[in-house]
């Protein structure tokens, strides 16, 4: 049972609350994309054992989307975010590398 | 290796039983293999049998992370069904239970095949459409499927309450010749043959890193050295992302937890399997008199063999309105695995960018009925370069937008 803060309204639950939505910062492909970018953007998934950025919504609550930093090996929780980011902002940064020192934001995909 | 049979047993029994041995080799990695299967689950071990039975390739080792069986194949509930809307599917899944019906003979190792019947409960209109349309399908597909009503659901499932309070049923999808089956016994079984024909099944030796050369494949590195193989199958479930990773090439696949829990064991009361996928819940009695007990996954990845209490709540809720009788049953254990979910809820057995690996994933929540026609196309794919089984469950399926849609009829309960 994961227990999450929404970041919009601040709400500390449990999981039941939120709705999970896959994987973070994927690359909007446009009506120009190429047959692989578009398989890339629907299908494709990093899918990671380990820090895993993904969308969730708190939806018996706030009704918004955020962005959760999330180990799926430990089920740890990093940090939530707001959702109106194109990258992970740097306190979320800095606290998967107190964990994970390794870890490097990939970019977008 | 020693034939079992009914005088087997009389001798070993004139004998105080010393002279059964291992039913397979604890084979160490020789240099090199024609053929390096990832992962000594059912459906890995199901390849390399097939290599061996259909097209004479023995040269071939196993390679286990764990123990062999320890994932998914010693995990699930053991249900084996056939009744699936797409043709493709419906093909692979009905040459799966047709190979499950001889397993025991073809094998020589009882692997408890119980054709006890399979009922799919329909609880809402759409899912009596639904289930009509598959049984029409099934028709054409010639997989032995039929609708029924209420009352024969009664006369077949009699602790069934069929007027629940939130949804009453209203029929079935009826697969008489479904079933279940002694699941660790089919990976023992398999994995008995596969060591007769020669085979080498390598526990505890987890692969680090996958060796190529110009885009074909070399040979896998492993905790216990590099091994070289000309071709390389990788079968591993939940970590099949990881080794594509190794590999240098990314799945349509996410991971998630699915669990299952068995109560005390009690006297037979159900004869066949009941899955009720509306209310997300699906039940049948082992011969042990447990009922097994499966439901819905959790919604978000995770790798730690492990889910969320809620969805037990929820998927015993479902089953005490549909079966009241089971409210006071105690449950004895709990447990949970990892099933790799493509986007189209179907399987991926496919030729991969790099030449000569393989991929057989993405099963999702319903591999245990699929493992000897899955090793039956795999092996064949993997031998020939292409299998009518396996043909549309390629990955490029996912950029031609040719999906085999299952997510509907099947994306919930196995």
């Amino acid at each position: 049972m994961l227990i999450l803060t929404c970041p919009c309204c601040h709400v500390t639950a449990e999981e039941t609350e939120f709705h999970a939505g896959g994987e973070a910062h994927l690359k909007r492909i446009g009506p120009d994309g190429a047959e692989g970018e578009f398989e890339s953007y629907l299908f494709m998934r990093q899918n990671p054992k380990g820090v895993h950025l993904e969308r969730w919504r708190h939806v018996y609550g706030c009704g918004k989307w955020f962005h959760l930093a999330r180990d799926t090996a430990t089920l740890e929780v990093f940090g939530a975010y707001s959702a109106q980011t194109t990258s992970p902002p740097d306190h979320i940064r800095s606290a998967i590398q107190e964990k994970h020192p390794e870890w490097q934001w990939q970019g977008a995909s | 290796m020693k034939k079992y049979s009914v005088f087997a047993v009389a001798r070993e029994a004139m004998r105080h039983h010393t002279g059964w041995t291992r039913a397979w080799r604890d084979a160490q990695p020789k240099k090199r293999y024609d053929v390096i299967i990832v992962g000594a689950g059912g459906h890995g071990l199901a390849t390399a049998y097939y290599l061996g039975k259909n097209f004479g390739i023995t040269n071939v080792a196993v390679l286990e992370k764990g123990w062999l069986g320890g994932g998914n194949t010693g995990r699930n509930t053991t249900i084996i069904r056939s009744n699936y809307l797409q043709d493709p599917s419906a093909a692979i899944y009905e040459k799966s239970r047709s190979l499950y019906e001889t397993m025991s003979q073809d094998l020589n190792y009882n692997v408890m095949f119980s054709p006890r019947g399979v009922i799919m409960l329909a609880q809402t209109e759409h899912e009596v459409r639904g289930y009509k349309r598959t049984a029409h399908a099934n028709a054409l597909q010639g997989v032995q499927t039929e609708f029924i009503g209420p009352d024969r659901v009664k006369q077949l499932v009699p602790i069934i309450n069929l007027d629940g309070p939130r949804y009453p049923v209203l029929g079935g999808l009826w697969q008489a010749r479904g079933g279940t089956a002694r699941h660790d016994a089919v990976a023992w079984g398999y994995a008995r043959a596969c060591s007769d024909m020669g085979m080498d099944i390598i526990q505890k030796c987890e692969v680090t890193g996958v060796r190529q050369t110009g885009g074909k494949v070399t040979g896998v590195s492993t905790t216990r050295g590099d091994i070289d193989c000309d071709k390389l199958g990788l079968v591993v479930a939940g970590h099949s992302g990881q080794l594509a990773d190794m590999a240098g090439f990314r799945l349509p696949i996410e991971s998630v937890a699915l669990q299952a829990l068995v109560s005390e064991p009690i006297k037979p009361c159900m004869d066949v399997v009941v899955m009720a996928n509306t209310v997300h819940g699906y039940m049948s009695q082992s011969d042990k008199g447990e009922m097994v007990i499966g439901g819905g996954t959790d919604g978000y990845n995770n790798y730690t063999q492990r889910g969320s209490f809620h969805h037990v709540e929820e998927t015993v809720r479902a089953l005490v309105e549909t079966f009241p009788m089971i409210s006071r049953l105690k449950m004895l254990r709990q447990w949970g695995g990892i099933v790799d979910v493509t986007g189209d809820r179907s399987p991926i057995l496919s030729k991969t960018p790099v030449e000569g690996i393989f991929i057989n994933a993405g099963w999702g929540t319903g591999g245990f009925k699929a493992i000897p026609g899955s090793g039956w196309g795999f092996a064949e794919l993997m031998a020939k370069g292409q299998s009518p089984l396996t043909q549309a469950f390629g990955l490029e399926r996912f950029a031609e937008g040719r999906f085999i849609d299952e997510s509907v009829a099947a994306g919930v309960a196995h």
